[in-house]
């Protein structure tokens, strides 16, 4: 993984000198409530319904065992004793004073890592494909790119100060696991016909208010031409997004407005003027980063190991779990362990401190070191051996991380909602449990196979329900809590906007919506076929019936 | 109204001129609105010539004057409103060498973007100058020491810092290698 060099490092050191200065500048007076608020928003620091909420960055998902350590650190100095992954590879603290902020930043600077711009009108945390690196099927590891990206967009001179926020996500692969297609911008490394190394780039997608599916901006993009030519993608953005209403800033509205042709020529007339080769990273830059992401040393294994198979044999618990959580792995006699973050019952994306200094141990005992965090809100273990499989299994088990439904009903996306956020109109950590508990039982999860449950409390959609398989909007109808379902959303190379199913429902009708939804489903399923492609095949009448038993 | 550079506090030689004030002095900066009918007339008279813009002003409105103008003073309605960052962007990579200001309401904290995307001074309002003295200005540019992005005039670049780190340490390798 990447490590900082002195540079990096000076450049995180001013970062937390001046948010000091800023805070002290605020508590004086020369910086009012509103000129600090996007310069703590900058730097990640929300104002919420209880208390300073913190996000922290890890920058395309990747942490080192001795990160999840200091993560695990804060989360018991200033916190209560949890933290909270999002879907966009961040960390949320959600019990913080304002006074300790600097010295937080100062422990997460330690460490290599910051706060930078997870929050604002700016160049959000670069997002990547948690496979990254260990995918079977990935033409380039896509980390490299988005780690130039980290830094280019790291306090942008021009870029700070946007009509909205904007998000940007790297994949190396034809499967999407990064979900480009719902991103401001989305990349994707790509090799043409000459066998070249490129990227295919899309724009304006999002969700939000008005989920949008991203448009193809280039075919194919060469690496050298990538930072001026997002340089000119977020100028054209920056100078013509609307800026009259902020429910209308993002550029995915520009680039309807004015259509993808449009916006197009504008940015092409940019990347003209500008000279790629005096923006670009020299080729010994783009060297030097890559090789912080060389594969590691694999010890040379068979592609399948004996004492996986015999472990499997022996205990059924263990081989239900490596069948749901368990990945390909490039390397013979290696996998990718995905650890759920929703054991039943749970809240989706809670890590306790013990849990995450467990992570930390397994990591560096049984994974190179690494850990991964997924837009699902998961943690990945990337490099474990097969026959190391049972032993990290077991550790899991221990702190209650060894759930089995990585991809199924109960693996649920879900936001904070109205128990933590000053923006949502419902909650939706309570709407998570109960389904968790109601599809509690493995061998029916198991039955029903994928499907992706996504839930928000607001419609700022953080808890991406557009894109659920089911989705779940929480809104609030005359004082009540009241949740709309859609169906056949996708954040995949397959992305689609879920359709909504009818009126907003109570909270316990929601659920039992989804019983019977899922009932029709399998009812009408053909062998092997998942919900979303009996959703695909049936269309959105066939799912009618199940809402219509609700009323 | 306080200007300052990176050095600090400087006396302004320009004068402002509404839309109605005669053109009588060395150094106007007229309104948009004015350039088209009274910019030949400044230039023509010996002055020099300056045009205030708002940050929405398109590039394209000012391309037939940019060898002209010696001064482009950017408006920048409200601190959050990055777009004049963006113009003065755009500028400068079009080769427009003049002076650039930002005028309006900035803050301290953007000093460092404003000069990094090309601006060489900032006007400030009385009232905010009152709240954030032109030292703070300084201060808070001075706080971040250096810049990833290439091409734009930030404090000392990173990727420029570590292509001379490789040249130092290859010519530290070339003169440590015996003779052939």
């Amino acid at each position: 993984m990447y490590r900082y060099d002195e540079f990096d490092h000076q450049f995180v050191q001013d970062r937390v000198s001046q948010f000091r200065t800023q805070v002290e500048r605020h508590l004086g007076g020369q910086l009012t409530e509103e000129e600090f608020r996007p310069l703590r928003l900058m730097n990640g620091l929300y104002l919420q319904l209880h208390a300073y909420m913190l996000r922290v960055a890890i920058p395309y998902g990747t942490l080192s065992a001795r990160q999840m350590r200091t993560l695990a650190d804060i989360a018991e100095t200033y916190d209560r004793g949890y933290g909270h992954f999002t879907t966009r590879q961040n960390i949320q603290y959600n019990w913080l004073r304002l006074r300790d902020v600097p010295d937080i930043l100062q422990e997460l600077a330690d460490v290599e890592m910051h706060a930078i711009q997870t929050s604002g009108n700016c160049i959000r945390n670069i997002t990547a494909d948690p496979f990254s690196g260990v995918a079977a099927d990935e033409v380039e590891d896509p980390r490299p790119t988005a780690e130039l990206l980290r830094q280019w967009s790291s306090l942008h001179p021009e870029f700070s100060f946007l009509p909205r926020k904007f998000k940007i996500a790297v994949t190396g692969c034809r499967d999407d696991r990064a979900a480009i297609a719902v991103h401001d911008i989305g990349i994707r490394v790509v090799r043409n016909e000459a066998g070249e190394i490129g990227y295919e780039v899309w724009v304006g997608g999002g969700q939000g208010r008005t989920p949008m599916i991203a448009k193809k901006i280039r075919a194919f993009l060469p690496k050298k031409a990538l930072l001026a030519y997002l340089e000119a993608m977020m100028r054209v953005y920056n100078l013509y997004g609307r800026r009259d209403n902020k429910y209308k800033a993002r550029i995915k509205i520009l680039v309807h407005e004015v259509g993808i042709e449009e916006y197009a020529r504008r940015v092409e007339e940019e990347f003209a003027a500008l000279d790629a080769s005096a923006i670009a990273a020299d080729a010994e830059e783009i060297v030097r980063i890559e090789a912080y992401f060389e594969p590691p040393a694999y010890d040379r294994l068979p592609a399948r190991a004996a004492a996986l198979e015999n472990a499997k044999k022996n205990d059924p618990a263990f081989a239900n779990w490596v069948s749901i959580n368990v990945g390909a792995h490039k390397a013979p006699g290696y996998a990718i362990a995905t650890v759920s973050l929703k054991p039943i019952g749970g809240v989706p994306g809670d890590a306790t401190t013990d849990q995450m200094r467990l992570l930390a141990d397994i990591a560096e005992r049984f994974s190179l070191d690494e850990l991964r965090v997924t837009i699902e809100q998961n943690i990945v273990l990337p490099q474990v051996r097969q026959d190391d499989l049972y032993a990290v299994w077991k550790l899991l088990a221990a702190v209650d991380l060894a759930t089995a439904n990585a991809g199924l009903i109960t693996d649920i996306i879900s936001c904070p909602g109205l128990d933590y956020c000053s923006l949502a109109t419902a909650r939706s950590i309570p709407v998570a449990q109960a389904i968790s508990r109601r599809f509690a039982d493995a061998e029916r999860q198991r039955l029903i196979g994928p499907l992706a449950i996504k839930i928000s409390g607001c419609i700022n959609a953080c808890g991406h329900h557009h894109v659920g398989h089911i989705g779940i909007l929480g809104l609030e109808k005359g004082g009540e809590e009241s949740y709309q379902i859609t169906l056949g959303g996708d954040p995949t190379e397959n992305a689609a906007i879920g359709e909504r199913l009818g009126p907003g429902l109570t909270a316990d009708q929601t659920v039992d919506t989804i019983e019977r939804l899922v009932a029709v489903y399998l009812a009408k399923r053909k062998p092997g076929e998942t919900f979303v492609a009996a959703y695909r095949r049936l269309g959105h009448d066939h799912f009618k019936e199940a809402l219509n038993a609700a009323a | 109204m306080p200007l300052l550079d990176r050095t600090g506090a400087i006396t302004d030689p320009w004068v402002r001129l509404d839309e109605t004030a005669p053109l009588a002095a060395r150094q106007v900066i007229v309104p948009l609105t004015r350039l088209e009918p009274d910019g030949a007339a400044v230039l023509t008279s010996g002055a020099k010539l300056g045009v205030a813009v708002g940050g929405d002003t398109g590039f394209e409105l000012l391309r037939p004057w940019l060898d002209r103008l010696s001064l482009i003073a950017i408006n920048f309605p409200s601190f959050t409103d990055g777009r004049g960052f963006s113009l003065a962007r755009q500028l400068r990579v079009r080769g427009f060498k003049g002076e650039l200001r930002a005028h309006g309401y900035l803050i301290a904290d953007q000093l460092g973007f404003a000069l990094a995307t090309g601006f060489d001074t900032v006007e400030i309002d009385d009232s905010l100058a009152a709240r954030q003295p032109v030292a703070e200005w300084l201060a808070a540019a001075k706080t971040i020491s250096l810049s990833y992005q290439r091409d734009y005039a930030g404090p000392c670049n990173i990727l420029e810092a570590r292509r001379a780190a490789r040249a130092q340490q290859n010519t530290r390798v070339a003169q440590t290698e015996p003779a052939k």
